[in-house]
C-alpha cells in the first residue's frame, strides 16, 4: 500500500495538469528504509513528450547524489499518462528499474486542465510483474510539507 | 589502479548487495571486463550489441567523476586512478 499526504498528492496532480498534454514526471524521497514518501521533487521530462519521459541525466545525477548525502531513496516514482489510462505501459514496465519503489500513474487523459477528478494509481513494478497497490491518503502533517527545491 | 565504481540497487544482485564496488582499467569499456570478471553477468546489463558493436545500453546511464560518459567517448572513455564511476539506470517510460 501507498501512504502519501494531501499536499504532496496535490501537488503530484498539479503537475500533471500543468504538463499537460506532455507528460510530466518526479519523485517523492524519503528515509532509506522507511517507506515514507515525504519530499516533492518534480523533474523536468527531457523527452518533451505526450508519449514518453525520461529525466534528464545531469539532473538525474544529481538527484541520485542528493538522496544518497540525505540517506534517502525515491519512495515514489511518478509520471502521468495524457490520453491513456493510469497503468503501466510496456515501455514502463521494461524500464522500471527500482524494485522497492511505489510507481505512481496519474491520467490526465478525462481531466486535462479542468476541474475534474483525476486517476491517481500505484503500482509495484519488479522483474516485469506490476501489482497495483492500494493508495490511502493523510492529512499533512506540520512537519512534513513538500517543498519545492 | 582502482576505480570506485557505484552499484544501483537493481544491479545489487550481482554485487552481493554491496552499493560500490572497486574496479581497474583504464577505459571505460576495460573497467566493465574487469567488473564483470568479479561479478559475472553485470556487463550483460550495462551493454548491448548495436549491429556488430558493442555500446552502453540506451537506458543505462554511466558517469565519470559526474560527466555523463556520452560525452566522454562512451566505452572509450578514459579512466585514471581514484576515478569515481557511477551507474544509474534511466528513469523513463511513458504511455509509448
Amino acid at each position: 500500500m501507498l501512504t502519501i499526504a494531501q499536499e504532496i498528492y496535490d501537488a503530484i496532480v498539479a503537475h500533471a495538469q500543468r504538463d499537460h498534454p506532455d507528460e510530466a514526471c518526479g519523485v517523492v524521497a524519503g528515509p532509506e528504509g522507511t517507506d515514507r514518501a515525504e519530499r516533492f521533487v518534480p523533474m523536468v521530462n527531457a523527452a518533451g513528450s505526450p508519449t514518453f519521459y525520461e529525466f534528464d541525466s545531469t539532473e538525474l545525477l544529481a538527484l541520485y547524489k542528493d538522496m544518497d548525502a540525505r540517506d534517502e531513496e525515491p519512495v515514489v516514482i511518478y509520471h502521468s499518462h495524457t490520453a491513456t489510462e493510469a497503468y503501466p505501459s510496456r515501455t514502463d514496465i521494461g524500464l522500471a528499474s527500482e524494485p522497492n519503489a511505489h510507481y505512481v500513474l496519474v491520467s490526465t487523459r478525462e481531466r486535462g486542465n479542468s476541474e475534474r477528478p483525476v486517476e491517481f494509481r500505484s503500482y509495484r513494478i519488479i522483474d516485469g510483474v506490476v501489482t497495483e497497490e492500494d493508495v490511502t491518503i493523510t492529512p499533512t502533517p506540520e512537519h512534513q510539507r513538500a517543498s519545492t527545491p | 589502479m582502482a576505480i570506485d565504481v557505484r552499484i544501483p540497487t537493481i544491479l545489487r544482485t550481482y554485487t552481493d548487495g554491496a552499493k560500490s564496488v572497486e574496479g581497474s582499467g583504464g577505459t571505460l569499456s576495460a573497467l566493465i571486463d574487469d567488473l564483470d570478471g568479479n561479478h559475472p553477468g553485470i556487463k550483460d546489463r550495462l551493454v548491448e550489441d548495436k549491429s556488430g558493436s558493442i555500446d552502453l545500453r540506451r537506458f543505462v546511464n554511466v558517469y565519470i567523476n559526474d560527466e555523463d560518459v556520452r560525452f566522454m567517448g562512451g566505452l572509450e572513455a578514459e579512466l585514471a586512478d581514484g576515478d569515481q564511476v557511477v551507474v544509474l539506470p534511466a528513469v523513463a517510460g511513458g504511455a509509448g
